[in-house]
């Protein structure tokens, strides 16, 4: 809670780090947060505070982890293990049932592939807090954003006889998707190339005025080249073919990529979904809650804010694709696979071509995938494999290196007494070692 | 056995076979083709020759005199008569012809400098290696400016010069003029092995115990692929030198240089690409060096990371609700056959001698099952077999320091597993317990971790052989070690099915219990009978379910929260007449009844709080009880469910069939404003989509009020209800989709479509886009539904089936790279998470150092619990308290609410319904696995 931060201190607040102090612990900021205002409401007297605090800071204490534990395998398992009861339909998104959004098994893959752009990129727009209710505000915004194509907002047909294309805006999709005559005249003579085609206003006036494409005079072809294309001109209705399947894909607004947006009421605000991703570019429109609006595509996120964002969405991303399947997977889980993904500054997949082709380990990498190849590689370098790892340690037979295997208990018999063993021994004093200790017994 | 003394191998080299070492390693020059004479006797200077190991009996190996057994097996060589290059380094030769010189053998200057290059080799591989620039303009060397030529490989393994070829030879000279600095600059360790090392000279022949014969019945011998392979080398080889030293064409020795060139090649690996692999006269391709090594059944993963193991079992598994979950129940023929070592010492020598003195098949004692020996070994590590005519001659031998190999009895600890073994509650200890008939048993409560059934499953069993083994089990393995989660944080131990229904029968409603009853079921946990709730003019004194509930419970818990069969009611907890509020004060069940919220796994609050705060021995116990407290109530109460228990009346199916006629009209109604294009476009949608959403949302709604109208007449007296409710199987949808309509199959989320030209079937019109062209089932589970439906309704079914078979492979190949990426992370000492590299990959595990397994539903700890207990009042539980699996952004309009609540039911039903199809894996002519 950023406000309580700015607050001063509150009694309560001291009270309990005294006393956490007290038992030499210290909490996570969202324990103490919730014991705070647990405590808070409660009205409780000091003693009891205390008592409360104490219990609190022995039980979290003993929910600890444990050294050596093998964190990891069951990181692992556990997402792995749900994943035979994931869906393999991608369905729509809680909330935009207009869009769809893939969900599921395909989706977590996707994300510990690391892909660079996901299979249904999406966007989540929000808008600033003073235009944030407005609608009329946020679908202009929404405008800036999706791409409105000549198709979208005016019929192209292609007359023949006349050999030209012609564009015909329609003022009412014009009118919805906020386009002027003027800018599709822009894109027009933006997006043909004028060596080719000639473009001119038609007949009639006013916004609805239509557009004709002509076909350019043909251009002084240099005269080497000129055999090559000849076939075009004879055929000059293959080239206005061409010219009205270029006036087609002409863009006359919107940001790359975005093929549509779709406004939504969340709360008490208009909220904007996309379907395509272009974070980089939507930052940049006036309007747009650069703090909130997020984009499912990882890679993007690490492009435009880094590494440490593109984590916090990895784990965002795997926990909600999760959640949306009604799975509960501790959130500890996914942030060490995001962890692992992340941790070199940039985002490796899980896989042959990430995390597991760049093990130290000759022969964790050759029981993985492609053996031979990393074989013969490791005998030209002359590499050494360390043994350190789990997967070659199980392939040379001996303990892994996790776990109980991690330590190793050295039991130091005492002098053996010359009299037979008495009724009353002493304890065998047992303590644990380091793994590089000898295993001798002593004497 | 040694003890106390470990020996680690700390690392291992890579590094190339020098042709020095080769040669000087060998132990015969291998220059004959063939393998045995007409006798069957290896022939000399053969593939089989005897000075490269033994694989017969009563043979003796030539090098070192060993038999079958002892001899390691050695090393032979074959000379080639023209060097060849080796496949796998290619790729890597071409690398080094083209950044050297083709004359003086120095790196060319266009990649790094020596120096350069050496400090990046310390780093790592890779990015540091110079690659070679494509470039077109013609270099020449610096050092002894030779103009250099282009330099291509022609798969796999032909080096083309501007289009002419290089001969091995002429590449392993060049190989041989780079100096070692240059060697260390490109990337390479000259210490490991020479450049020019990777075109071969000489060929080591691997030992017979690599490549052994087998005799067929027949008296045949066939001989391994390698063996094969080596024959083809050598016969070219031999032809190639031949032809070479009388001179013949260069034409005729290219070609035979090429042969062996190939014969190689395929020899290392048969599935290059680019060349035909060879095949055995069969036309199967052989399985040379590569191929033995690669993929799923190669040496690496299926000998060396895994391995198959004695002291096992295997056989179908049962249910046993009389076993702690903590037991497993085997059968006394697999007892015998299993085995504990015990170590003789003089302690317990008398024990030993007596236990051997049994032989390996002793006779039951009072009707209990005894303990044999099957095995004796004595201190010199000789392994006698004890049977039941030698026991006594046995007995004599046993001697301080001996092992016995004694049968299992009750109390061992074991493993237990079912495949696919996808977390680590896939493979638990139990302790033996020995008994009658061919089966494994367990406690059902431990079906959930196994994802076990009894339909024909099968499970592996395991003995521990060594005292640390064992106590590791005992302290980490321990099925009760393992009823939370480290999943989620909760019970993944827990009651299902039966037990649940029977909770719910002995505490819905308090019913009451005469003292007969209540002694049966006591019986049934050891428990002395309480002293009566009340007493009843009639029927004299009685006791209550919710008593005898609260028996098993720690006195001290204190808890309070909804069951599964509440129903948004608002009653105050202690107050409902539902009896859906469970309140437990002082371990007494003051209200609510006790179903899957309760005791089930996954979800059991009750569980979850007496594991967490009692530890899971309590909470083993608790299980133990409950569930046989719950078979026992189940057995004197009694449930069944027919068909008949979705029986509604015929005023109930008349309303229901109304209801359906509506909605088909209103979808008809819809098309046809769609024909018409009176239909309004929703945002973002298709025409044709807006109305198969309309036409989904009213059909969905058709279902469900079809379905309400039929729950309606089934109340919490209904058998099939109660199993609903109480969460023990089955869903209230389940049971309206029997008793009122089954409503809209779908493939891929929409409607059904494919099938014939414009229609789902000929009995429709073409575009047909009403509710019944398009597989909607108006018909009931009970009714019966309609050939077409019937139809429709298998469409949904395969895609199920079809989906799950998908989505096991998909799934086992990400847990399988999710493993291999995090296998080697572990807490250290410091409380950091690193890999075994040591890098730190977080400094505290999941920011807070808690442990899931530990943690309250994911909270690190569960305050209200806590505080309650510290401060011994009951406190209303805030519904946020323990975090649910949050769904994603919430619904707003309307709407959208319909739309979400169709989309969830929907999948539901499909889910429920893909159950409901006999699946090949539940099918009783399969196998369960």
């Amino acid at each position: 809670m950023p406000k309580d931060e700015k607050k001063p201190v509150s009694k309560l607040a001291t009270q309990i780090a005294e006393y956490a102090e007290a038992d030499g612990v210290v909490f996570p900021p969202l324990v103490l947060q919730a014991l705070h205002e647990k405590l808070q409401n409660l009205r409780l007297e000091p003693p009891e505070v205390k008592r409360v605090v104490h219990d609190v800071a022995a039980r979290f204490g003993r929910a600890r982890v444990d050294p050596h534990e093998s964190v990891g395998i069951i990181a692992a398992q556990s997402i792995g293990e749900p994943g035979t009861q994931m869906t393999l339909r991608t369905f729509h998104y809680a909330g935009v049932a207009e869009m769809n959004v893939t969900l599921g098994l395909p989706r977590l893959i996707e994300l510990v592939d690391a892909r660079r752009v996901p299979s249904t990129p999406m966007m989540t727009v929000y808008v600033e807090r003073k235009h944030r209710t407005d609608r009329a505000a946020v679908e202009k915004i929404a405008l800036q954003i999706e791409v409105s194509t000549i198709p979208d907002v005016a019929a192209i047909g292609t007359v023949v006889e006349d050999l030209k294309v012609v564009i015909t805006p329609q003022l009412s999709l014009m009118h919805s998707r906020g386009v002027k005559r003027g800018d599709i005249e822009r894109a027009l003579q933006e997006g043909i190339d004028p060596r080719k085609f000639k473009v001119a206003d038609g007949a009639g006036s006013g916004e609805s005025r239509p557009f004709e494409i002509f076909l350019a005079e043909a251009p002084a072809p240099a005269p080497g080249k000129a055999k090559k294309e000849e076939p075009d001109e004879d055929m000059p209705f293959k080239r206005l073919l061409a010219a009205s399947e270029a006036a087609k894909a002409i863009r006359i607004k919107g940001l790359t990529g975005i093929q549509r947006a779709l406004i939504k009421k969340e709360k008490d605000e208009y909220v904007i979904y996309t379907e395509g991703s272009n974070l980089e570019d939507v930052l940049e429109i006036e309007g747009v809650d650069g703090d909130r609006t997020t984009t499912n595509s990882i890679f993007e996120i690490y492009k435009v804010f880094g590494i440490e964002a593109a984590r916090a969405a990895l784990i965002q991303e795997t926990s909600r694709t999760l959640a949306e399947q009604g799975l509960t997977v501790d959130i500890r889980h996914l942030m060490l696979v995001a962890d692992v993904m992340t941790n070199e500054g940039d985002i490796r997949a899980i896989g042959r071509h990430g995390i597991s082709g760049k093990k130290t380990s000759v022969l964790a990498r050759a029981a993985f995938e492609i053996t031979a190849a990393h074989l013969l590689r490791a005998a030209i370098t002359g590499e050494a494999d360390e043994l350190k790892g789990v997967a070659e340690n199980i392939i040379v037979g001996q303990p892994i290196t996790l776990g109980t295997g991690a330590v190793n208990l050295v039991y130091r018999p005492t002098v053996a007494p010359k009299t037979p063993p008495q009724a009353v021994e002493p304890p065998a004093p047992i303590e644990a070692a380091d793994e590089d200790e000898p295993l001798v017994p002593e004497g | 056995m040694a003890q106390g003394l470990s020996k680690r191998i700390k690392s291992l080299q890579f590094a190339f076979l020098s042709p020095d070492e080769i040669r000087r390693m060998n132990a015969v020059k291998v220059i004959t083709a063939d393998t045995y004479d007409d006798d069957g006797y290896p022939i000399e200077m053969g593939l089989m020759d005897l000075h490269l190991g033994v694989i017969e009996p009563n043979l003796r190996c030539r090098t070192c005199g060993g038999r079958v057994n002892e001899c390691p097996g050695h090393f032979g060589i074959i000379e080639l008569a023209m060097p060849v290059i080796h496949v796998g380094y290619a790729k890597e030769i071409k690398r080094l012809l083209q950044l050297t010189c083709r004359a003086c053998g120095r790196l060319l200057p266009d990649a790094p400098s020596g120096s350069r290059a050496e400090v990046a080799l310390e780093g790592d591989d890779g990015p540091a290696t110079p690659s070679p620039r494509e470039g077109k303009e013609e270099r020449s060397c610096p050092h002894c400016h030779e103009v250099q030529q282009r330099i291509v490989l022609d798969k796999p393994t032909t080096f083309r010069e501007n289009g002419h070829k290089i001969t091995p030879k002429e590449v392993r000279a060049r190989l041989e003029r780079i100096p070692d600095d240059d060697v260390r600059a490109l990337g390479l360790n000259p210490k490991a092995g020479r450049p020019e090392w990777m075109v071969l000279t000489v060929l080591p022949v691997p030992p017979v115990q690599v490549r052994p014969s087998i005799t067929l019945e027949s008296g045949e011998r066939s001989e391994d692929d390698l063996t094969h392979k080596l024959v083809d080398v050598l016969r070219i080889n031999q032809r190639l030198r031949e032809n070479r030293d009388m001179g013949a064409p260069q034409l005729v020795v290219e070609d035979l240089w090429e042969l062996l060139q190939y014969h190689v090649t395929t020899y290392f690996d048969n599935q290059t690409s680019g060349i035909p692999p060879a095949r055995h006269r069969s036309g199967r391709p052989l399985k040379t060096l590569a191929q033995r090594l690669k993929g799923k059944d190669g040496r690496f993963r299926s000998n060396l990371s895994g391995k198959r193991v004695n002291f096992s079992a295997r056989t179908v598994i049962s249910p046993d609700p009389m076993l702690s979950i903590n037991e497993v129940g085997i059968p006394v023929e697999v007892g015998r056959a299993l085995t504990v070592p015990l170590e003789v010492t003089p302690y317990n020598a008398d024990v030993a001698k007596a236990l051997v003195k049994r032989g390996p098949t002793p006779a039951d004692q009072d009707g209990l099952y005894q303990c044999g020996v099957n095995y004796l070994i004595r201190e010199d590590g000789q392994r006698i077999k004890v049977m039941d005519k030698n026991a006594e001659a046995c007995a004599e031998l046993v001697t301080p320091g001996c092992v016995v190999e004694r049968q299992l009895i009750n109390g061992d600890i074991v493993l237990f597993n079912r495949q696919p073994s996808l977390h680590r509650m896939s493979m638990m200890a139990h302790f033996v317990r020995i008994l009658p008939h061919k089966t494994f048993r367990f406690n059902l409560c431990d079906c959930p971790p196994y994802n076990a059934d009894f339909d024909g499953d099968e499970m592996n069993l395991h003995v521990l052989q060594s005292q640390e083994a064992r106590a590791e089990a005992k302290v980490l393995m321990k099925v009760e070690e393992h009823i939370l989660s480290p999943r989620y944080g909760g019970p993944i131990i827990g009651m299902l099915h039966d037990h649940i229904t029977g909770m719910f029968l002995l505490t819905y409603q308090n019913p009451r219990f005469n003292r007969a009853e209540v002694t049966y079921m006591l019986s049934r946990i050891n428990m002395p009978v309480p002293p009566p709730a009340g007493s009843d003019k009639d029927r004299g004194e009685f006791w209550l379910g919710k008593q005898l509930f609260s028996l098993l419970l720690p006195k001290e818990l204190t808890i309070e929260y909804r069951a599964n069969i509440w129903n948004k009611c608002t009653d105050a907890p202690l107050h409902c007449p539902h009896d859906a509020w469970v309140v437990v004060e002082k371990g007494e069940l003051k209200a609510g009844a006790i179903d899957k919220k309760s005791v089930a796994y996954e979800k059991g609050a009750l569980l979850d709080a007496i594991a967490r705060n009692y530890g899971v021995g309590r909470a083993r116990q608790f299980l133990d009880e409950a569930s046989r407290l719950a078979i026992a109530t189940i057995d004197l109460r009694g449930l069944s469910t027919g068909i008949d228990d979705e029986d509604v009346p015929r005023a109930a199916r008349k309303e229901i069939d109304d209801v359906l006629t509506a909605a088909r009209l209103k979808v008809n109604e819809l098309v046809d404003q769609y024909r018409k294009g009176e239909l309004e476009q929703m945002p973002g949608r298709s025409l044709e989509e807006t109305l198969e959403v309309l036409v989904r949302r009213e059909l969905g709604r058709a279902r469900d009020d079809a379905g309400e109208i039929a729950g309606r007449q089934l109340g919490l007296e209904n058998p099939a209800v109660i199993l609903a409710r109480s969460g023990a199987r089955g869903s209230m949808l389940n049971l309206t989709q029997m008793a009122g309509a089954v409503g809209q199959q779908s493939v891929r989320g929409e409607r059904l479509l494919r099938g014939y030209f414009n229609r789902t079937l000929p009995h429709f019109g073409r575009g047909d886009l009403g509710a019944d062209a398009r597989g909607f089932v108006s018909s009931s589970y009970k009714r019966g539904l309609a050939p077409t439906e019937y139809f429709f309704h298998s469409m949904g079914g395969r895609e199920g089936l079809v989906d799950t078979a998908v989505r096991t492979s998909r799934s086992g190949y990400m847990q399988r790279r999710l493993i291999n990426a995090l296998e080697d992370l572990h807490v250290d000492e410091d409380r950091t998470v690193r890999n075994t590299a040591g890098t730190i990959i977080e400094y505290k595990y999941g920011e807070d150092g808690i442990d899931p397994t530990r943690s309250y539903g994911g909270l690190a700890v569960a305050l209200d619990e806590i505080v309650t207990m510290a401060l011994g009042r009951r406190l209303r539980p805030s519904s946020e308290d323990k975090p649910e699996g949050g769904a994603g952004t919430p619904p707003v309009t309307e709407e959208e609410m319909d739309l979400l609540a169709e989309a969830q039911l929907e999948e539901e039903g499909e889910e429920e319904e893909a159950e409901e199809v006999p699946s090949p894996e539940e099918g009783p002519g399969f196998e369960g696995e």
